[in-house]
Parts: structure tokens; sequence; C-alpha cells
């Protein structure tokens, strides 16, 4: 097999995965509880903060465990928002977030609040210029993501960062789900960044755990409310097996990153240059800093996106129509539509997104196959 | 800028007369122990300066050491020329070092003293040899003489000529080690160890001592109060921690006292204890963490109760803190976090829902007569156990070498 698919998951790293049963195993008492079985258990559940939080160079106080991406979404848009409310009711955001974000706006906009929808170019990345003017006295949230999970465009950062330095009230979010272990560490944690969303899965941690950061002094409301877990911010039983195994998996994934970001860019760069070739391809991720490593988009005109999906299904090499959550609903890519890609190629495109475990070997078996299915396809359209 | 040593100056030291010496070896060695992970470094301690010669060892890992040792008033990092340097070789040494920390509109002074009579200038003219070389060589500097922003000062020594520009303030006190020695009743909450941090302060090297009652308390409650030790040896270097089981003793006090006075029994064989402990190792005094109007064993009335078992000296550095301004030290000298953790001590066991703020001493003394003091005494200092507890130990997170394999 061939997986193509790295930004819909990962697979779980073996060595992650030990990890996660030996803790099952071994440390499966409560860390709340107040025996010496559930103190062991708190003891790793430190641990595990600390090594996440020195990974990433911050606090461990500033680090919070999830259930995942989708929850650190909602939770910061939504936090901020209520938490926020008396101070104001606008909150702006770009149209090319992934849905954990776009449709927790939508959300609040149900509630009452004002939300502006930061328009991109044909990068697919925000203008500064149209953030400052959109932000208002009563803005409390910006949310940017760090890489797109449908074409790979990396948005400007540095830029918010600048702009928001000004409004040193306004939470500005980011969700990293895709970005982190990229290369990017610097342009996610700038000084200015107060929140950012992290996904287990995406790295080769298990699924259903994930982490924020969260800049000490900055406050959200939590959604969930209970036993006074992650120091009454989010309550709920740690999940320590998967907490731990995240925790492994981030030494892993910050330990070989410049290795990683050099192999998926290289794979990357030879497929863009070999797609280039075909008269009726389009490709929508560019070169150089302004895109992520690890995502190449691109379509071939006349094709739906599925129909590419499944014609490279039968020889086992897996990739996505876009981003997998809305594969399935059959509906063409906002990013692309935001970027002004004509909505009959967008129908048309698919997603290859690497990992570090793929080889170029693949990367030649996945040549000769789609040269076979091209001229297929030509005939057609 | 590489500098070649930390100049050390001494606090209170240079008051004391005939005792001088003594102090100046004592800190000299409580230095090189702090300074233990830096093989390379050379402590020189001498009658005016102590000189922490650095060998290529970065500055800045070695004065974060200094700032925790007692008996240091300021330091400075210094650049070492020999003491034959020509005006030159301190001009550019000088402009190297103003250079580093100059912001623009800043202003500066030099002030040279000259030890070395030898050396071919004298004071002013080192001061306006350097000073007109700097005005030269960085443009827009000007020179103030009252509260410069850059004060560089040049000491023309017998022993070489040094140059420093920048002064941090040490941590005061008396070296550990000269003001003889005592025991601390540690309990494992905010105030004992801001008091041992205090006793330390003043020169006094503190044995740990810490009541124990399993299984009433958890074994966590002993490793914290093993890793709150372990912090404060931060400032004093190894510290012995006696741990005294006490489950037997607040058995049968509670067993049969009045609850009224149980608390006050309770403290007076605590105290029993901790006095021949005191005794028996030669030290001077106990000090408690003890504040008064805090809780019902710290009024006037229950300390002169409690107090009447001994007539060593208890030292209650914390006497008149508030508790606001004891959690700030705590904070400062990192206990605070540590303490906080929720295990039960011996202190908040056992302990009657109203116990006597003023117990009457006549009355003290005839409840106690009703348990075998000696009797108890005599097996809990039988059972005692004596750890000796270094910077860095973890006992609370003993598991973490196991850990590590995992994550």
């Amino acid at each position: 097999m061939i997986y193509f698919d790295n930004s819909a998951t990962t697979k779980v790293n073996p060595d992650v995965l030990a990890t996660y049963n030996q803790v099952s195993e071994n440390y499966w008492g409560n860390p709340s509880s107040l025996h010496n079985f559930g103190e062991k258990a708190d003891q790793l559940l430190i641990q595990s903060r600390r090594q996440i939080a020195s990974q990433l160079g911050v606090q461990p106080a500033e680090i919070f465990f999830t259930s995942g991406g989708t929850e650190g979404d909602n939770w910061v848009v939504k936090g901020t928002a209520l938490a926020k409310r008396q101070f104001g009711r606008h909150l702006i955001t770009t149209q090319v977030e992934h849905d954990a974000v776009k449709h927790s706006m939508q959300r609040m906009e149900e509630l009452g609040f004002e939300v502006t929808y930061l328009p991109v170019d044909e990068e697919g990345r925000i203008r500064p210029d149209d953030l400052r003017q959109a932000i208002r006295s009563d803005t409390t949230l910006v949310s940017v993501m760090a890489v797109n999970n449908e074409m790979g465009a990396v948005q400007p950062l540095a830029e918010v960062a600048e702009i928001l330095r000004d409004y040193p009230k306004i939470h500005f979010h980011v969700d990293a789900v895709q970005g982190i272990g990229k290369g990017l560490h610097d342009l996610i944690f700038n000084d200015r960044v107060d929140f950012v969303t992290f996904s287990g899965h995406k790295f080769h941690a298990p699924r259903g755990v994930g982490f924020i950061y969260g800049r000490t002094g900055k406050k959200l409301m939590p959604l969930l409310d209970g036993g006074g877990q992650e120091r009454g911010q989010r309550s709920g039983t740690e999940n320590l097996p998967a907490i731990a195994a995240m925790a492994k998996a981030v030494r892993l994934l910050k330990q070989h990153e410049q290795q990683t970001v050099a192999t998926e860019q290289e794979l990357r760069l030879n497929l863009r240059d070999y797609l280039q070739q075909f008269a009726k391809v389009h490709i929508f991720s560019g070169t150089g800093p302004h895109f992520a490593p690890h995502i190449l988009c691109f379509a071939i005109e006349g094709v739906k996106g599925e129909t590419i999906v499944h014609a490279f299904e039968e020889d086992d090499i897996y990739l996505s129509t876009t981003s997998a959550c809305s594969s399935k609903k059959g509906l063409t890519s906002s990013t692309l539509s935001a970027m002004g890609v004509d909505p009959e190629i967008a129908r048309g495109a698919v997603r290859i997104s690497l990992s570090d475990q793929n080889t170029m070997a693949e990367v030649e078996q996945f040549k000769r196959v789609f040269a076979k299915l091209y001229e297929q396809f030509k005939t057609l359209s | 800028m590489e500098y070649s040593e930390i100049m050390v100056r001494y606090g209170e030291l240079s008051t004391k007369g005939k005792n001088r010496k003594e102090f100046i070896r004592q800190l000299g060695q409580n230095i090189r122990n702090v300074l233990k992970p830096f093989p390379a470094v050379v402590v020189k301690a001498q009658r005016d300066r102590l000189h922490v010669v650095l060998n290529d060892q970065p500055a800045q890992p070695v004065m974060d050491a200094l700032q925790q040792v007692f008996g240091i008033e300021t330091f400075s990092p210094v650049v070492k020329l020999p003491k034959d340097a020509s005006l030159a070789d301190i001009q550019q040494t000088a402009e190297q070092m103003i250079k580093e920390q100059y912001q623009p509109g800043q202003t500066f002074k030099i002030a040279t003293r000259r030890q070395n009579k030898n050396y071919p200038l004298n004071t002013y003219g080192v001061d306006d040899g350097v000073g007109s070389y700097i005005l030269e060589t960085i443009p827009g500097i000007q020179v103030q003489m009252k509260n410069p922003d850059i004060n560089l000062q040049i000491d023309v020594r017998l022993s070489g000529i040094y140059l420093s520009s920048v002064t941090i303030p040490g941590a005061l006190g008396l070296p550990v080690g000269t003001g003889g020695r005592a025991t601390m009743m540690l309990s494992g909450g905010i105030d004992s160890p801001v008091a041992a941090y205090l006793a330390m302060k003043r020169g006094v090297k503190v044995d740990m001592i810490h009541f124990f009652s399993p299984p009433y308390t958890s074994q966590q409650a002993l490793a914290k109060a093993k890793d709150l030790a372990a912090k404060l040896a931060a400032f004093g270097g190894t510290i012995d921690f006696i741990q005294v089981p006490f489950t037997k003793v607040q058995e049968e006090v509670k067993k049969r006292v009045p609850e009224g006075y149980l608390m006050t029994i309770q403290r007076r064989m605590m105290l029993r204890l901790a006095a021949a402990i005191t005794i028996d190792r030669h030290c001077n005094g106990v000090f408690t963490g003890e504040s008064l109007g805090q809780v019902a064993s710290q009024t006037l009335e229950s300390m002169r109760a409690i107090n009447d078992v001994t007539t060593l000296p208890v030292l209650r550095p914390l006497i008149s803190l508030d508790k606001t301004e004891i959690i700030k030290i705590a904070r400062e000298i990192d206990t605070y976090d540590l303490s906080i953790m929720p295990f039960e001590d011996c202190c908040t066991i056992f302990t009657p829902p109203a116990p006597k703020t003023k117990p009457d001493l006549e009355k003290t003394h005839e409840f106690e007569q009703l348990v075998d003091v000696d009797g108890l005494m005599q097996d809990a200092l039988a059972g005692i156990e004596v750890t000796k507890i270094n910077v860095g130990d973890d006992y609370l997170n003993s598991q973490e070498d196991v850990f590590a394999e995992l994550l």
C-alpha cells in the first residue's frame, strides 16, 4: 500500500503504540486518586506535560490536553467569544479555515456574535492589510491557521503577529494541526500568539488526543466542566495512555524534524515537477516558504476528484479529495473556491499529503500509475 | 565579552573582627560547593575579595549559582589584564565592555582605584586616558559623574588590572556554617521551609526534623518534605533530613488526653523530641515556622505552654510576618508549589474542632501525666532515620527515570 493521505490521519508509530500499551497496562490509575497508584499516574501525566512543553519551548502550565484538534479549535473560538463577551462580540477568521474553526464561528454567529471571514489571494494566503482593516474596537479574537489542510498554503503569521502587537487584548489563535513538525516552529510560536491547537493523530500519535497551548494569563471559558482536571480548564479523566504516547510522538517528531521536512519536500517537489508536464493538470500548491513541505493539491481538468481517488485505489494508492472531513459530503473545496479557482476545475481537486514514512520508490510507483490513468482520462474528457 | 573572572564582594563580613578568616574560608567552601557542576572554575577566597576564575567557562550560569549563596553583598563579571598592561590595552578592553551595553543617549563614568602604586600612571592618568578614548571611539556618549548609566570600574591592583561595569546584588546574609548549627522542625507546609531559608541566611547550618505518622500520613507527604529539603539545599549545601516516627505518640495522646489539650500536648511531645535530637547532634537551637497568631498553637499562651518543655533557644524567624509576606518568600525560593501539594501531614490529622488557643500551664502538666512521656520518647527516638539530601534530589518523582523510558 502507498499511503499519501497523511493530512487525514497518520499511522501510529510502533514505539508510540508501545508506550500507549505499557501505560494502559501499568499506569491505569486515575491521576486524581489520592492513593499511591493514582499518584504514579499523576506523576506520569506531569512528566508528559513537561516533556511536550520543553520540546516546544513553552511552560508546562501552558499546555492543556484535549481530545484532539476539533475540541481545541472549538474551545479557543467559543471559549474566547464567551470569556470576552462583555468586551466585544466581533471575531475574525479566514475563509479557508478548517471546519472546526469555521463551524464554531458560525455557531457563535447564531448566538449573536459577528464574524469577519478574511478572503485569500491566489496562493491561498490572507492579505495582512485586510486583517488590519477588519479589526474593530470590539474584536476579541483573530484565528488564522498555520498551514491550510487542503492545499498547504502557509499563512503570513509573522505579519498577523506584527499587526496584533498594537492590540494586546485580542486573543490570537493559530490552528497548527497541519503545521507541527514542518519546520514552522518560530512562525507558529511567535511572541504574540496566545493559543495554538494541536492534534495527536496528525503526527503518528493515537487518535482522540491533542492539546492546546495557552499563553499564561490569557483566559478561555471552559467548555467542559466537572472534576476540575487540567487546572479546572478542561474537566474529564485524563486520557493518560494517549497523552504519554503523544508526549513521545512529539519528542520523536522534534528529534527528526529537519530530516522529515527535507524528505517530504524532496518527494513533493519531485511529484510536482512530474505533474507539471501534463497539459490538463492544474497544480494549486506552489513552491517556496509560502507552502508546507508535505501537501500537494492538484486537479485533472474534466475529471472529478472522486474518480481519481478511486482509480488510484485500484492500485493500492491512497490519496484524497482535498480534506478528508469534507470529501464524504461531496463538496467542492472551500479553500480553492476562496482562491478564485474555477469551480469546474476545483471539482477535480485531489490532495497528496506526505509523511516521513513515504519513499522515492513510492513516488516512482505513483508516477507509473498516474501516467497510465492520465491516458485513460484524456480519452474520456 | 569573554569575562575572565567574577569578583565577589563580601557583605557583613567586613565588620567581623577576629572571625573574619573563618567566615571567608567558609564562604569559599560554600561557593566551591555550588560551583561543583563547573569543574574548570577556580575559587580564590582572599582577605578583601573573593575571585571566581572562570578559565573559559561562560559567566552567566556561574553568576546564576552565585546569586543563591549567602554572605555575598554584590558581584561583578570582570576582565583581568596583566598587572603591567599598557594604557592602550586598558582602553581597548574598556571600549569593548562599554560597547556591549551602550544604548544611544546613555552616560558613563570611569572610576579608577590604584592599589599598585608602582603602576606608571596614577588614578587620574588612567581615568583621563580611558575616558577620553571612550569619548573618541563611541560617538554620542556623554560623561556624567553622578549616577551614570555605565560605571566602569578599573582596579589597578598588585595581582592585575581588573575592569568591570556591572554590579549584581547577591543574597546578602552570612555564609552558611558560620552561624553554628541548629535543627529545624520541617512539616511540609508553606512556613517551615521559609523559616529554614531565613535561618540559613544568618549563617546557620540546619538539620531538618520531620515527624511522620504512617498510615495517617502518606509516603507522598514524606517525599514532599524531602523534596522541600532538596530545594533548601540550594542555599546551604547537603542537608541532614531526620524523620521521626510519630504515629504512636499521636495515637496515645488522642486516646488519653481531653480534646482541648490534644494539640498542646502533641506539640510538647514534638518539641521534646526535637530538643533531644538537637542536643544529641550537638546543635544549639530549634528553628520553627511559627508566626504569631496564625493558628491555635501559635498564640503567645500556646507558645509558652509548648516551649515549657525545653530551655534550648526556640527560634521563630517568621514570628511577625504576615501569611502573604511568607508566601512571597516561598515563591522566591521556589518551595511554594511543593508546599501546597495536598498531602496530609502530622499537623493536620487529629486536629480537634476547637483546640485551646489559651491553654493553661497547670492543666497541661496535669493532662500530660496521663501519657507515658518517657516511653513514647524512647520508642520514637529509636525509630529515627537520617537521609542526606542534595540539591536536585527528587523523591516525589522517583519514577522519573522509569517514565523517561516510556516517553
